[in-house]
């Protein structure tokens, strides 16, 4: 930065010798412009629209310094600085460094290297007036109010068809579902788990030990029932009341109450 | 049901239908009211007659994007926005400038609207306009990543009392310098 400083500054062919005293905005009055900006194309438009530059002529050292003050004030506050900024950094002294360099003869045509920063420049302002006067445009739910009289809708309501196989569908489902309702019937209230862990455990105290196929009598006792003894004795196990205990793989399978141990 | 058989009868069927629908109705939407026994020119004309009629009254017949619909006039604004005291929030300026690329540059790719704000867009900025029914996307560029395309919607039209882009100020007035081609 500071080299930029000692640059000599050429304005429209004058040379400035010191920076003009109304490109100089006291540090203390930054922070509160600081995060009004909206990227750094929107900081430099704020620099050289304040400061009177010419868009078309941009003086780049001047601009240059400015835009690096406002930076530095930037990190000094902590404000998480985007990249953008620092990318603009460099592409300013960038810039600034290619204006400085003496062009050969043959490539005195070239644009000025300032060609395509002013291009962005116009067209991001244009785009903030543009935004200015949108917003300023009356909208609807802010200065436009529309007429919302109250209506009633009555929707014109049609029967739905039907046809013979939608009838048939419907009956096969009834008779699914009464199906799976039989199932239902057979509720807790009739056989209760508990119960039969008492009667099991009954059992056991009287003979110790009984073989797994003792326990049920498929003869007399409907599979219901079975399965409620199963689960009589699955829960007697868990709850460490019984042992189940087995010598080899499909051997067989004995219950023993375990208070015997 | 018995079909209107004058003018005057059609013309109060289309206001009713007008005055009451909360969204602009096209003219699609009012050939309906008469059970396909109207023209088109016809329709037309009888929304010119019902425009002049209301021009006494305080509210007016307005033709945006979507359509036509009834709304105060501007000078009632005033009075009526005492009823609702809380005020909208405004959009950041993000979200205008955001708008304002996505409106007079459409379609384009939030890398578009990066290059032009010279920052990043950031994600809140898009939804909120999505939201509102402003912009939506209305395809991909084919290029790696296929980003997506954004478009501003007939709502925003509806919403900016506009019948389409066109009437937007143009964008030349908004360049302040002319840029020499050299």
């Amino acid at each position: 930065m500071d080299n930029a400083v000692n640059l000599q500054v050429k304005i429209k062919g004058e040379t400035l010798t010191e920076l003009p005293q109304d490109l100089y905005i006291p540090p203390d009055a930054l922070e509160v412009y600081l995060e009004t900006f909206e990227g750094p194309l929107d900081l430099l438009l704020y620099l050289i629209r304040k400061h009177n530059l010419d868009i078309l002529d941009i003086p780049m050292a001047n601009l240059t310094v400015q835009y690096m003050a406002y930076v530095d004030k930037m990190t000094a506050v902590k404000l998480e600085l985007a990249a953008e900024y620092l990318l603009m950094s460099a592409m300013l002294i960038e810039i600034k460094s290619r204006m400085l360099l003496p062009k050969p003869e043959e490539i005195a045509e070239e644009d000025d290297p300032r060609a395509e920063l002013v291009r962005r420049l116009m067209e991001y302002e244009a785009i903030k007036l543009a935004a200015q006067r949108l917003d300023a445009m009356p909208k609807v739910g802010e200065e436009i109010d529309v007429a919302a009289a109250y209506y009633q809708h009555i929707t014109q309501v049609k029967p739905p068809e039907v046809g013979l196989d939608d009838l048939v569908e419907a009956w096969r489902n009834v008779l699914k579902r009464a199906k799976l309702n039989q199932h239902h019937k057979l509720g807790r209230a009739e056989l209760s788990v508990r119960e039969h862990m008492s009667l099991l455990l009954r059992r056991l105290s009287a003979v110790q030990v009984l073989r797994f196929d003792e326990l049920f009598d498929l003869e007399t006792e409907g599979i219901p029932k079975l399965v409620v003894n199963f689960l009589a004795m699955l829960e007697l196990a868990k709850e460490g009341l019984v042992r189940i205990t087995q010598q080899e793989a499909f051997g067989t399978i004995y219950v023993q109450a375990n208070s015997s141990t | 049901m018995r079909e209107p058989d004058n003018i005057e009868e059609m013309k109060r069927i289309l206001e009713a239908a007008l005055l009451t629908s909360p969204q602009p109705l096209a003219l699609d939407d009012l050939l309906k009211l008469f059970a396909g026994r109207m023209e088109r020119a016809t329709l037309r004309m009888l929304l010119d007659e019902l425009k002049t009629d209301w021009t006494e009254r305080t509210l007016e017949l307005v033709q945006v994007a979507s359509g036509y619909r009834f709304q105060a006039k501007a000078e009632y604004s005033e009075y009526l926005s005492r009823l609702n005291p809380e005020r909208q929030p405004k959009y950041s300026r993000a979200v205008m400038e955001t708008l304002a690329i996505i409106a007079y540059r459409q379609p384009v790719t939030r890398g578009d609207i990066e290059q032009i704000r010279g920052v990043a867009v950031n994600p809140n900025v898009i939804r909120q306009l999505q939201e509102r029914d402003w912009i939506d996307v209305v395809g991909q560029r084919e290029v790696p990543g296929r980003p997506s395309l954004y478009a501003t919607t007939k709502h925003f039209l509806d919403d900016l009392n506009l019948r389409s882009l066109a009437e937007l100020p143009p964008f030349e007035a908004f360049a302040q310098t002319e840029i020499p081609l050299d």
